[in-house]
């Protein structure tokens, strides 16, 4: 049977270049970071030439990376440092965010309404789901005096690849006095992302989104930016994140991102060639299809359809027994499959919303295997629709 | 692709169907699990942790899914919630508004499992649809499919497939069908299945309490209005507060002050009222069914002697059975019988075979 990966914006294999620089860091090199002896003078030695790489970059200082375990934690650290923060100086916390954000960053900024009583403000976006600058202006009207604004906003769209003018709406949200997070953690590898153009003042990265190892993340924070640990212990990264080094993972997340930037102009131009492919082979072969999210502005490996009447969860257990591995924002593995919140934000109509289908290319994905996608899919969509209440010609 | 055709295994998370999964696979079928998502009440909690159709909670998932994942062997949940409301609950609320106590579990075998999941697994490619019934398929050589009881006397669940007609039937397997319970117990336990929690199917599985009053209180009050109590020769005794509340043969509850206990006859829906009578009066030997399914597509030449249920639980009672049509038939039993209730199925047997069956719509003397 065919073996087809394309759902890489959910994970990508670790690159063996980046298990073979961890691998020492498991067994020779094992020291605690805080010790004062050889081995922890050797792992922390380490863990700091790993910062400056990634510091390197994101063109930021090194003191301005915080390691952590992954997307989520970095996305819950920026909300909740600045907002604890700000909840110490008593002093108003409003949450600015849009409907398609991950729920790394909604359920937090609901879970800080709910404890710290935090204002909560949604931006809508655009049919392809971008914030249009002057929604983020409306956003940003009357905040409170003395108040702390955190603004929120994904880079790229994980359900339909499209990306923020981040630059822009940063500009905007300073104009207001607002600190600005970005979760970057769908571009992060694949686009080259530099704190100081995006002008943001906290980013979301995790590794294993770029052939990096799972459970091991950066959060960038601006210097300066008023932020309280949620984590707290002993002293690491400079008391904002406390808890033993993950060495391995430091090291590996430092590796994954200098080989992605090695390698950026190469996989981008490549990766966009075979998106391109799929997208005109799908929209040419499967009726009532469409392409969901920007057609040009959008992530380089990043395919993403909606197929009306079609139920999402079974067209993906259809492709599953093709051996092709693809995902939705509706899938759900216990059978209640609700419409994806975020293509009803793009303002798409009960017909669409069960029907998302996202392919995400990644290293291993050849012109064949796209081929063999194109010959499979369309069958797929029409016995899926054939056995589906919501399909009628 | 394996020399064995593939076959969809619907998986409940308990015994029954985890060893028809196993059977399958040690007998070298392609196999692939499936659960149903049924609706249930006020299952419209986002997470799915909310009430849960009885048949299918997520502790019942997770037990599925474990087997299935030490089975080596695909597994997927199908929304099945908007078609099983439409189909299976709206018929049982629509049968009660019509005066019948229907059985939702033959409408769900019908529409459901071997229509709705069928479909699904003829689209895998698969060649089977097999279920942890307690039943036997026998098959000629020419592929005509009989439907024989399950090899266990006391778990026997053919009455409830007789809705099957010959070209789902030949679809079916029924893999524990050749097995006694304890023996499936047995298997389980040799297979390693982690199936520690003894579950049977649940019959009303979509009701949040199992009270099926309050639920047609609740949800199609229209079908639940207080009316006259009557004898057989219209006198009125008092007030019934809506037939469903009654079964055919009940005693107690009825409010009847009178010298002598009087049972539930039957309902008159075109009245709204509830026929009662003495324990003289109990008692019917004739049915007339509906909606008749003959397993071999068409009926034997009738009148002929067979052994008719009434209900999933009731002995088989010897009767002659006589085809008035393709869709229609009359039983004539030899001892009359007190609980012949419209709604439920009338399942025909010859032994061990399944001819098929139909639902009750009227019952009465003979010659009545």
């Amino acid at each position: 049977m065919t073996s087809i990966y394309l759902d890489h914006s959910a994970t990508t294999p670790l690159d063996p270049r980046v298990l073979d620089a961890m691998l020492p860091y498991f067994s020779d090199n094992f020291g605690n970071t805080l010790a004062v002896h050889r081995w922890g003078r050797e792992a922390e030695r380490d863990l700091e030439v790993a910062r400056e790489s990634v510091a390197r970059l994101l063109n930021c200082a090194p003191h301005e990376v915080i390691f952590t375990s992954g997307g989520t934690e970095s996305d819950n650290l920026a909300l909740r440092g600045p907002a604890q923060a700000a909840r110490v100086e008593g002093r108003p916390i409003t949450i600015i965010t849009t409907p398609v954000e991950h729920e790394a960053v909604t359920a937090t900024a609901r879970q800080l309404r709910d404890t710290l009583g935090a204002a909560l403000r949604i931006v809508p976006v655009d049919r392809f789901g971008r914030v249009e600058p002057d929604a983020l202006r409306v956003a940003l009207h009357n905040l409170p005096r003395d108040g702390v604004a955190i603004v929120s906003l994904i880079h790229t769209n994980n359900e339909v690849g499209t990306f923020n003018p981040i630059a822009d709406l940063a500009a905007i949200a300073r104009e207001h006095g607002a600190l600005v997070h970005t979760d970057a953690v769908q571009a992060g590898g694949l686009v080259a992302l530099d704190v100081q153009a995006l002008d943001v003042d906290m980013l979301s990265l995790s590794a294993h989104k770029f052939y990096g190892p799972k459970g091991a993340g950066v959060l960038f924070l601006r210097a300066g930016t008023p932020f309280l640990s949620s984590q707290t212990g002993a002293k690491h990264e400079d008391h904002r994140r406390a808890g033993t080094h993950n060495l391995p993972g430091i090291i590996g997340t430092a590796r994954a991102l200098e080989l992605a930037r090695d390698e950026l102009a190469d996989n981008t131009a490549r990766l966009s060639a075979l998106r391109d492919r799929l997208i005109e082979g799908v929209l040419a072969r499967v009726p009532d299809a469409a392409l969901s999210g920007h057609p040009t502005e959008r992530l380089a490996g990043h395919a993403s359809f909606v197929f009306r009447g079609v139920e999402s969860n079974t067209l993906l257990m259809h492709l599953d027994q093709h051996g092709i591995a693809a995902s939705s924002g509706s899938a759900c593995k216990v059978g209640n499959p609700q419409p994806s919140p975020i293509l009803e934000a793009l303002g798409y109509g009960p017909e669409w919303t069960r029907g998302g289908l996202r392919l995400t290319l990644g290293h291993s994905t050849t012109e064949a295997q796209i081929d063999t996608v194109l010959d499979i899919l369309p069958q797929a969509v029409e016995r899926v629709r054939a056995l589906s209440p919501l399909y009628s010609v | 692709m394996g020399s064995k055709p593939r076959v969809v295994v619907a998986m409940s998370g308990g015994v029954d169907s985890s060893v028809a999964a196993a059977l399958l696979v040690q007998q070298g079928y392609d196999v692939i699990g499936m659960m149903l998502r049924l609706w249930a009440e006020d299952c419209s909690d986002e997470s799915g942790a909310a009430v849960a159709n009885r048949c299918c909670t997520p502790a019942q998932m997770a037990d599925a899914q474990r087997i299935a994942n030490r089975l080596g062997i695909p597994f997927y949940v199908i929304d099945t919630q908007d078609v099983f409301r439409r189909t299976v609950v709206q018929f049982f609320i629509d049968r009660y508004a019509a005066g019948d106590t229907p059985n939702p579990c033959l409408e769900c075998n019908r529409h459901i499992r071997f229509e709705w999941l069928l479909n699904h697994a003829l689209a895998l490619g698969a060649e089977y649809l097999a279920t942890g019934h307690y039943a036997r398929v026998r098959r000629d050589a020419d592929g005509t499919a009989h439907l024989l009881r399950g090899l266990d006397p006391a778990k026997d669940q053919s009455y409830v497939l007789s809705v099957l007609m010959q070209d789902k039937l030949r679809r079916a397997l029924f893999p524990i069908g050749e097995y006694e319970k304890a023996r499936v117990r047995a298997l389980a336990a040799d297979l390693g299945l982690p199936v520690a929690r003894k579950r049977d199917s649940q019959d009303l599985c979509f009701l949040a309490d199992g009270d099926y009053r309050r639920f047609l209180a609740q949800h199609a009050p229209h079908a639940v209005r207080p009316g006259p109590i009557l004898t057989r020769d219209g006198r009125e005794l008092g007030q019934h507060t809506g037939l469903p509340n009654y079964t055919i043969g009940q005693r107690k509850g009825l409010g009847i002050a009178a010298p002598e206990p009087y049972y539930v006859l039957a309902t008159d829906p075109a009245r709204n009222a509830l026929v009662v009578g003495t324990r003289e009066e109990l008692g019917c030997s004739t049915l007339i069914a509906n909606r008749a399914n003959w397993i071999a597509g068409a009926p034997p030449a009738g009148p002929f002697r067979a052994e008719v249920k009434i209900r999933y639980r009731a002995p088989a009672a010897p009767a002659w059975v006589t085809p008035e049509d393709n869709d229609r038939f009359s039983v004539t039993f030899d001892e009359p019988l007190r609980d012949i209730t419209p709604g439920q199925g009338a399942v025909i047997y010859l032994g061990d075979e399944c001819l098929g069956g139909g639902i009750i719509a009227q019952s009465g003397y003979t010659g009545l």
